[in-house]
């Protein structure tokens, strides 16, 4: 028993254990430093793999939702179409427009694909298998997504073009109107668990009553938090319903009109890379990061899990990119400062009133009526003045 | 350790003098926008280095996810992408460069006055974020209300401003010429 | 209530995508060139020369008129006249196009040359994997690689074929009763001319 026991820990632990066992043939004084080079690889080549099998599946899945195959050419099922999507995209030429702010546009990506790889550091993906435990880990991440607003700017502003302008302009206005509720939304899970850390806040949600685990998206404010958040996420990382700034039938590609080849292979990486960073960040405040559903299947590996739930979360977004159309510029403020604003200050409230209310059936049952009622009622009150039906046709006589 | 700072001290000290000068010297508009983001940017490093954790990320949130953004949409609603013209140097050079020497001065004297007598080998108790939320809520409660009010005034008066003005019954010419 | 609309509309995608995989007919995708679709009859690209028979220098219909030379809009036909004369398909004889050349990269298959044939001589092919890697006339196409059998025609285009067979024929048939009426009442009037002339000549024959 205790064999098969410490099959499965080591199984757990089998990155940490590698690490160490490498940085093991440095000398000491060395011993960190290589530790976390590293990681740092291990993250560098994880989540661009995920990367391109992410590029292959959405194109897949969405196929498929629109009853077409996606592509099927490049190795077997189209698995490698990567591979060729990475070679057209290096060998392309590298046009930078001849009144562009030079400098700034060969900056704009660089700095994309570096804010985004720094708020990996914070992202617990197992057991012991975070870059960096710092005690504003959470604090860390908002912040460095706030920089990437700065290189969308940047894009849209050097290329002196008008659609990448008011593309950009979009893109950012977006983004910042929607950092609000993303923020509020993560606030009640940090509220809950008593710091910014995110290890702390998974460890606190490793717990099981039962088989059953505690994870905050089971609480009726953790569950309005994650949806808000997911929400949030969505529009932070300019992905459908919420595309309208590099939407392709409305601005040309958006803020990234004048660039090509490599350039905008950096853009779609950075992008997607912050999708998944964001993705990740809701699974461990939310969904409880790298623990498992149920506690009979604790021995599978927890990055396995974390993984799982990755790879559940992108197809969920892929999935929503299939069905939902997109939303226009002023649906999307509207909906960010009048319902979501509302809805995460209302579930900060529910949050410190679960805290207060003590265990018991009580809390559950004020919780979600409260979190319920505001919910029907903040729609009723917005969609009072539009009537949306069954659409009625008028023909010219 | 050179001239007893250490190298980080100094790479970020260097990072932060020239994105300031950059700042205060480039033609370009947004150029010195994206300047003064690199000085704000050095500035958190230096928090950071001293250990004030939520000093440092809070200045990335607020100056590099906020202020940074609000002055360059700024400078692109009111100025438009023409590169600015202006001569290098201006007529009063000396009275500015003597105010900022002043400056300069008493600011270096204050710090130099308040750094302790002897170096101490033990750091400072660290300040962590949960001290400085008790901190907010218990002793400094006061003046976080004041600054909750200031910013709702700040928000409201923002609106007020943005709102487009509503159109009167009365004739159109009246209105037209009001507006 | 809020909301509800989309997860209707996630469960009709969700239905979608499941479907999917167990349904084939639900997936409209032809996998080109593994699968292709069947050209309707009415199909055409690029144009080809009949010819009836199984030589295509004799057998070939056109004569050389050059009205689908000066029809067509882009102008990609070009002809040279024969010096020479050959029979058609009713006996008479006809000159024939010693270069009659389409370019089908000018070509923009408008139909025009087939609608202004007298002669049912040029109709229109359905093949369109036509590329070549040769730049400098690779799609310049001569008599011979133009030529293509009634029977071609009628595998690609069945009724209308018929059609213009049925045409020909009677136009032959036609032609040939014109011929016989024409070859008997030359032999009645052969006959009448040959019953005068033994009159005249016993007549004439005593006196010399």
């Amino acid at each position: 028993m205790s064999l098969q026991a410490s099959f499965w820990n080591n199984l757990d632990q089998v990155f940490v254990l590698l690490q160490h066992w490498i940085a093991g043939y440095f000398p000491v004084g060395l011993q960190s430093a290589v530790g976390t080079i590293l990681a740092v690889v291990g993250i560098l080549a994880t989540f661009p793999g995920i990367f391109a099998l992410t590029t292959v599946l959405e194109r897949k899945g969405l196929g498929r939702i629109q009853n077409r195959l996606g592509p099927n050419r490049v190795g077997p099922l189209g698995i490698l179409q990567p591979v060729a999507d990475g070679i057209k995209s290096l060998t392309k030429e590298d046009i930078v427009p001849l009144s562009a702010d030079a400098a700034v546009h060969f900056l704009a990506p660089v700095v994309l694909v570096v804010a985004v790889f720094l708020g990996y550091a914070v992202l617990p993906v197992g057991r012991n298998m975070v870059l960096m435990n710092m005690d504003a880990g959470l604090l860390f991440f908002f912040a460095i997504g706030a920089s990437t607003e700065l290189s969308i700017f940047m894009a849209g502003w050097s290329s002196r073009n008008k659609y990448s302008l008011l593309g950009a302009m979009r893109a950012v206005a977006q983004m910042i109107s929607y950092e609000v509720p993303l923020l509020l939304s993560s606030v009640v899970a940090v509220m809950i668990t008593g710091s910014l850390s995110t290890v702390k806040i998974v460890e606190a949600q490793s717990g099981f009553t039962g088989i059953f685990p505690h994870w905050y998206v089971f609480t009726p404010w953790g569950f309005a938090g994650f949806v808000l958040f997911v929400i949030a996420a969505l529009a932070e990382t300019n992905r459908s319903p919420f595309d309208l700034p590099e939407g392709e039938s409305e601005l040309v590609a958006g803020y990234f009109t004048e660039y090509s080849g490599f350039k905008f292979a950096l853009f779609f990486l950075g992008e997607y890379l912050g999708m998944f960073s964001i993705a990740g960040f809701a699974i461990t405040l939310f969904l409880g990061g790298w623990g498992a559903p149920l506690s009979v299947l604790g021995f599978v590996p927890s990055w396995v899990w974390f993984f799982l739930k990755l790879l559940a979360a992108i197809a969920f977004f892929i999935w929503l990119r299939g069905t939902l159309p997109r939303l226009r510029q002023d649906q999307l403020m509207n909906f960010a400062w009048k319902f979501m604003l509302p809805m995460t200050l209302l579930n900060l409230l529910v949050a410190g009133a679960w805290r207060f209310l003590g265990d018991g059936w009580l809390r559950w049952v004020v919780c979600s009526a409260v979190l319920l009622a505001a919910y029907v009622l903040l729609g009723r009150v917005l969609m009072r003045h539009q009537n949306l039906g069954a659409r009625s046709y008028r023909y010219a006589d | 350790m050179i001239f007893g700072f250490s190298i980080a001290f100094l790479l970020t000290a260097a990072l932060t003098v020239a994105g300031a000068l950059a700042a205060a010297l480039l033609k370009n508009l947004v150029h010195c926008a994206l300047s003064l983001t690199v000085t704000f940017a050095g500035l958190a490093l230096l928090y950071l280095q001293l250990d004030a954790q939520f000093a440092g990320f809070a200045q990335i949130l607020v100056y590099i996810g906020a202020v940074a953004i609000l002055v360059v949409f700024a400078i692109l609603l009111t100025r438009g992408a023409g590169i600015a013209e202006y001569r290098g140097f201006s007529s009063s050079w000396l009275l500015g460069l003597s105010i900022a020497a002043a400056t300069f001065a008493l600011l270096g004297w204050a710090v130099i006055k308040s750094l302790p007598a002897e170096t101490e080998a033990s750091a400072a108790p660290a300040v962590t974020v949960q001290s400085i939320g008790a901190a907010l809520m218990s002793s400094y409660v006061l003046p976080l209300e004041i600054v909750a009010v200031l910013l709702t005034v700040a928000l409201i008066g923002a609106v007020i401003v943005a709102m487009p003005e509503p159109r009167t019954r009365k004739s159109g010419a009246e209105s037209g010429g009001g507006q | 209530m809020l909301g509800e609309g989309m997860i209707k509309g996630l469960a009709e995608t969700a239905k979608n995508f499941a479907g999917s995989f167990v349904s084939k007919e639900r997936m409209t995708t032809v996998e080109y060139p593994e699968e292709r679709i069947a050209p309707i009859e009415n199909t055409r690209d690029f144009p080809f020369l009949v010819y009836d028979g199984n030589d295509p220098m004799t057998g070939l219909r056109c004569v050389a008129c050059q009205i689908c030379e000066k029809e067509c809009p882009p102008k990609c036909i070009y002809i040279v006249k024969s010096t020479d004369k050959k029979p058609d398909f009713v006996g008479k004889m006809q000159i024939y196009p010693t270069r009659f050349d389409i370019d089908i990269s000018v070509c923009m298959s408008c139909q025009i040359c087939v609608e202004v044939c007298p002669f049912e001589a040029i109709k229109m092919d359905t093949e369109f994997e036509l590329s070549t890697t040769d730049r400098f006339g690779g799609l310049l196409y001569d008599r011979e690689q133009l030529s293509r059998s009634n029977e071609h025609y009628h595998k690609i285009h069945p009724t209308e074929a018929a059609e213009v067979d049925a045409r020909l024929a009677e136009e032959k048939a036609k032609a040939e009763a014109k011929a016989k009426a024409a070859a008997e009442a030359a032999a009645a009037k052969a006959a009448a001319a040959a019953a005068a002339t033994p009159k005249q000549a016993p007549k004439k024959e005593p006196g010399a």
